[in-house]
């Protein structure tokens, strides 16, 4: 009785709400956490998305039509982001960018695929989202696990010649996905020991007891997966009880906010990143506009996600179509410009021309190591 | 893993994670005073508590910038960010009260504790929107203090700023509830709401000076602890409310030795399960922890038996 | 009796407090990365003139309505509601004719989302039901029933991934498995009371989700399980859009099962223990049923549901990680049955629907989203706090026919 009325008056709350919009703009899906406690990974992708496709429409947009940018919140839930991905494809989206973590990535991607729909990540590290072939619609403008892991252990090994090594991470899917190949590769290495594998919680209220087990175990180095909060903590709690130890970390704190957090902590503290951006006019170009329009600096995979746009949009516009076959033929064969360097797409979606490199702060900025 | 320690390296070891827990703890029990004084005067599970102890960190955050933009520095900081992280935690504990409590005080028990939990997430997002998403730089207001540089590898200004705080506060608010009138007329309130109304205790006023005391330890809490970390954003009022909460619990809520109590043992218990075990599971200790003393102690380890009038 | 001058007054003095109180955190932006401060006074004039304007509507309204109500005394609200109620009950048979076809077509006069997110609903207007035997029947406040909804969830994924065992055959495997966690969570808590089971469900919802989170050997840890198959539809194509319609319908379906059993149960034997437990456990002891029993029953059956439920969101999504179970989903199941009303089926099924609902409706104000389901929680909760069908408003005015 009651059921049926809510159900009707819910049917057409719902019908009035969507929204089904017009052929002639090309449309642009950008789908990560916008809330919950990874919102900061997930809104400065989505500011990158808007400054592009600003810059993009002020020139006329592509191929005549205006781009629309649909931006949807998945908190980085599986279940929210299979909501998002009908959602935008109830928008008519022609390609998404997104999502932001892994998990919520592999939930959506299905949805994408069957729908035909190109999907970009500029966070997503998790390696069987392309090495396993199931995906063939995803692409992605940042490292996965094991490159970075192998990167980070190579260096570790055969550069800075460590014999005792501790790997730690923040029991995510980013973090503990890279700390568990580095101790793969680690293990397999024979050439130092796995003093401590160990994962902190994000977001506790101390870490000391960990810090004084790092020490405890006497490691030259602590590997570590995960982002800057966590980093930052780790490093400057071991550098206020007089340790020594060395830091090597990943992309997700190859981050200005890095230095600033730990300030003088961070100093020494080395992190894989892709190649040589800080020089890059566009990545230069592209922190300013983002300071300019929103009043901070950009945030974790700012870079990456601006690149991810750049791509797709490029491809959409050098391939003259928003076919799926054509988009990621465009993806494959035609390099783009972006703050990451001139790349293009290789079979599988991982970004060719996105090379990665071993970073240390010294001085307060991050510089490359030779 | 390699532990090879010499007898003496193992004491030293013990120590450093006492002290770590004892510092945890110490951030517990502040947070997990609020949730108990609450609890002992309205029944009520306050989910927004951790808020505001978030809160707090942000407004003395805020302070701090103004002041050292200004060119103030030092403990002067220190202090004024303080006090007015106090005000103003306290003045959103009282406003909280009023708005989504206190209409709701004769209504069915789970009412304002769904009110509690909306709260939350309303200030969670608020402050998200006010302020940013991202993870904010905490200055260092406590300066490492010269007398201490010996054993600065052990524990640092910070860590016994938190301990002695938290003896300080707790003695002072021992003090307030059990010598003072206002601290008499809480504990009557407390025990039994309507014969304090009859004897002509103004019980708004009681709760609302509950919510105020409760909300300004959580601010002296959020002020240390992001001194000491460094770093706060406007999450870390979720993890730390749980935990406190599960510290008031353990500890017997509606009892305040108990809540000290309960946030050192859970300091404790997780600082030596990392320490010793594993840093991975070192919740599930404390939540095992949690149901093992529930079982032996149904009451909590302080707490009072409630006899059930039948 | 109020003047409009006081009330203007009262209401600029709250607005002036809330303009003072919310000064630093929307006023001040501090940045201490690049040292410098922003100033954004038109913040503060926002704050206060939304303030006062509620302030000054509310005071107004409340005003009316004291007028009102003294005229007459609070019972044309439950006549109006019976009103309603019994014009449905006239139209009972056209009624739910439309219902039933509206519930048939939906699919497909609607888009894929609108499908997806109805299921979603319906997932959790069974969860609600199911909770709501142990919160509402029972009166057992339990803050971890995420617990039993993963355990279905990753149990049925795991059996999948390694005996490949489908999803038909995993149901009932799930609803026994959380069953066994319901009465094993049952029986420590049996001694506690009120908030103190509250908290021990919770670390126990949080005892099990970070298991799922560490134990990556067991169950992959935070990268979660992927690639897990919807039912198979026995010779049906399987695609998106088919895949949506279908698990629609097995919900509808689950829904209709799910209100059926519990209705069966509350008017029962154990329904009706489960009621005397939930008002005095002590007395309930003393009319010689046994608690133990009684609790862990509860406890199970609650759990059941939530296993059951937990199978199909694993197969809906196909993807799960440990990030799905937070205590957060456990406190969203909770207002539910709190906001339906505790005990009753209509409301908890209304509740599921809002509060699932309004989230992904909300999605026009993007970042302002979660902020609004915050305030209308406590809004909700202030206005009706019974929650939207009380167990009062259920008593029908005997008609003289």
């Amino acid at each position: 009785m009651k059921l049926f009325f809510s159900f009707f008056t819910l049917l057409g709350i719902i019908v009035f709400t969507t929204v089904v919009f017009a052929a002639d703009t090309i449309n642009l899906g950008v789908a990560g956490a916008h809330s919950g406690d990874l919102a900061s990974y997930g809104i400065p992708s989505a500011r990158a998305a808007e400054l592009v496709v600003a810059n993009i429409n002020s020139r006329g947009g592509i191929l005549g039509k205006k781009v629309n940018v649909w931006t949807e919140d998945d908190a980085c839930k599986p279940e929210l982001a299979t909501n998002t991905a009908t959602r935008l494809i109830s928008k008519g989206v022609h390609v998404v960018m997104g999502h932001i973590c892994s998990g919520a990535t592999k939930a959506a991607l299905g949805i994408y695929k069957d729908m035909n729909i190109i999907t970009m990540s500029p966070s997503a590290t998790n390696p069987d989202l392309t090495q396993s072939g199931d995906y063939p619609n995803f692409f992605r403008t940042i490292a996965s696990d094991d490159a970075q892991a192998r990167l980070e252990v190579d260096f570790a090994l055969n550069v800075l010649k460590l014999k005792r090594i501790a790997v730690l991470h923040d029991k995510g899917d980013y973090g503990k996905g890279l700390a568990e190949f580095a101790r793969k590769f680690i293990q397999q290495s024979n050439k130092a020991e796995l003093v401590l594998y160990e994962g902190i919680t994000p977001g506790a209220v101390d870490y000391s007891a960990v810090i004084r087990k790092i020490k405890r175990s006497k490691a030259e180095a602590v590997i570590f997966g995960g982002y800057h909060p966590e980093a930052s903590k780790l490093v400057s709690g071991m550098r206020k009880k007089r340790m020594d130890t060395l830091f090597i970390s990943d992309d997700g704190v190859k981050d200005d906010t890095f230095i600033k957090v730990a300030k003088k902590y961070a100093e020494g503290v080395y992190a894989t990143g892709p190649k040589d951006v800080s020089n890059n006019p566009m990545t230069i170009q592209a922190t300013v506009e983002h300071k300019k329009k929103y009043g901070d600096d950009p945030g974790a995979f700012f870079l990456n996600a601006y690149s991810a746009t750049l791509a797709l949009l490029n491809a959409i516009e050098k391939s003259k179509s928003t076919n799926y076959q054509d988009i990621k033929k465009a993806l494959q064969t035609q390099f783009v410009e972006t703050p990451l360097g001139n790349i293009r797409f290789d079979e599988r979606g991982d970004a060719v021309g996105v090379g990665f490199s071993m970073y240390q702060v010294k001085n307060g900025t991050y510089v490359e190591v030779k | 893993m390699m532990f090879s320690d010499t007898f003496s390296d193992s004491v030293l070891y013990f120590i450093e994670l006492l002290l770590s827990g004892l510092t945890r703890g110490s951030i517990y029990a502040l947070i997990a005073l609020g949730y108990t004084m609450v609890y002992g005067i309205i029944e009520l599970i306050n989910f927004a508590h951790g808020e505001i102890y978030m809160i707090g960190a942000f407004t003395a955050l805020i302070i701090s910038g103004i002041m050292t933009m200004y060119g103030f520095a030092g403990l002067s900081v220190f202090f004024t960010a303080m006090i007015i992280a106090v005000l103003y935690s306290s003045a959103y504990g009282y406003t909280i009260e009023k708005i989504a409590y206190k209409p709701l005080r004769n209504s069915p028990r789970l009412s304002p504790l769904i009110s509690a939990i909306g709260m939350s997430i309303f200030l969670q997002n608020y402050v998200m929107l006010a302020q940013t998403s991202d993870f904010m730089p905490f200055p260092t207001l406590i300066p490492d203090f010269e007398c201490l540089s010996l054993i600065d590898y052990m524990i640092g200004g910070p860590e016994l700023v938190i301990l002695i705080t938290t003896v300080i506060v707790m003695a002072a608010l021992s003090i307030l509830i059990k010598y003072t009138r206002i601290g008499k007329a809480m504990r009557a309130t407390a025990q039994d709401k309507t014969m304090a109304m009859l004897v002509g205790i103004d019980i708004n006023r009681m709760i609302s000076i509950t919510f105020i005391i409760g909300s300004a330890l959580a601010a002296i809490a959020g002020v240390l602890i992001a001194s000491y970390i460094g770093q706060i954003n406007f999450y870390i009022g979720f993890i730390a409310g749980i935990k406190a909460f599960t510290a008031a619990v353990l500890g017997g809520i509606g009892s305040i030795p108990g809540a000290v109590f309960g946030g050192l043992v859970l300091g404790l218990t997780e600082s030596f399960a990392t320490g010793y075990v594993s840093s991975d599971y070192e919740d599930v200790f404390a939540f095992a922890l949690l149901v093992l003393i529930l079982i032996i102690r149904p009451s909590g380890l302080i707490g009072r038996k409630m006899t059930q009038k039948v | 009796m109020q003047t409009i001058l006081s009330n203007i007054k009262s209401s600029l003095w709250i607005a002036g407090w809330f303009m003072l109180l919310t000064f630093p955190l929307m006023v001040v932006k501090v940045d201490t990365i690049e040292q410098k401060i922003q100033w954004r006074f038109q913040n503060m004039i926002w704050v206060g003139a939304i303030i006062f304007l509620i302030s000054f509507l509310t005071r107004q309204f409340n005003q009316i309505k004291k007028i009102s109500e003294k005229e007459n005394i609070g019972q044309n609200r439950h006549r109006k509601i019976n009103l309603i109620i019994q014009t449905f009950h006239n139209y009972k048979t056209l009624s739910l004719l439309i219902s039933v076809l509206v519930a048939i077509l939906f699919p497909y006069i609607v888009s894929a989302y609108q499908v997806n997110i109805l299921t979603t609903a319906m997932i959790y207007v069974v969860l609600g039901l199911g909770l709501n035997i142990v919160v509402g029947l029972a009166g057992l406040l339990d803050l971890g029933y995420v617990a039993f909804y993963a355990v279905g969830a990753y149990g049925y994924a795991l059996l999948n991934y390694h005996f490949q065992i489908n999803f038909w055959m995993a149901l009932p495997i799930c609803a026994m498995l959380s069953a066994l966690f319901g009465v094993a969570l049952g029986f420590p808590v049996l001694r506690l009371r009120g908030d103190y089971l509250a908290i021990v469900t919770l670390g126990f919802g949080e005892i099990i989700r970070l298991i799922l989170e560490n134990w990556n050997a067991f169950s992959f840890g935070p990268s979660g399980i992927a690639n897990i198959p919807r039912p198979p539809i026995g010779g049906f194509e399987s695609n998106i859009q088919t895949a949506s319609i279908f698990m629609y319908y097995l919900m509808v379906l689950m829904v209709l099962f799910t209100i059926f059993m519990v209705n069966r149960l509350q008017f029962s034997r154990i329904g009706r223990a489960w009621m005397a437990l939930r008002e005095d456990e002590i007395a309930c002891q003393a009319m010689g049923i046994d608690r133990t029993k009684t609790k862990l029953l509860a406890f199970a059956l609650g759990a059941t549901w939530a296993g059951l439920m937990g199978a199909i969101f694993a197969a809906k999504t196909t993807f799960i990680n440990p990030a799905c179970f937070t205590f957060l989903e456990s406190a969203i199941i909770l207002s539910i049955v709190v906001l339906g009303g505790m005990g009753s089926v209509l409301g908890v099924i209304l509740a599921a629907f809002i509060l699932i609902l309004l989230p992904e409706f909300l999605r026009a104000f993007s970042e302002y989203r979660m902020l609004i389901f915050g305030a209308s929680m406590v809004l909700m909760m202030i206005f009706r706090p019974q929650g939207l069908i009380s167990r009062d408003s259920k008593q029908y005015a005997i008609s003289s026919h």
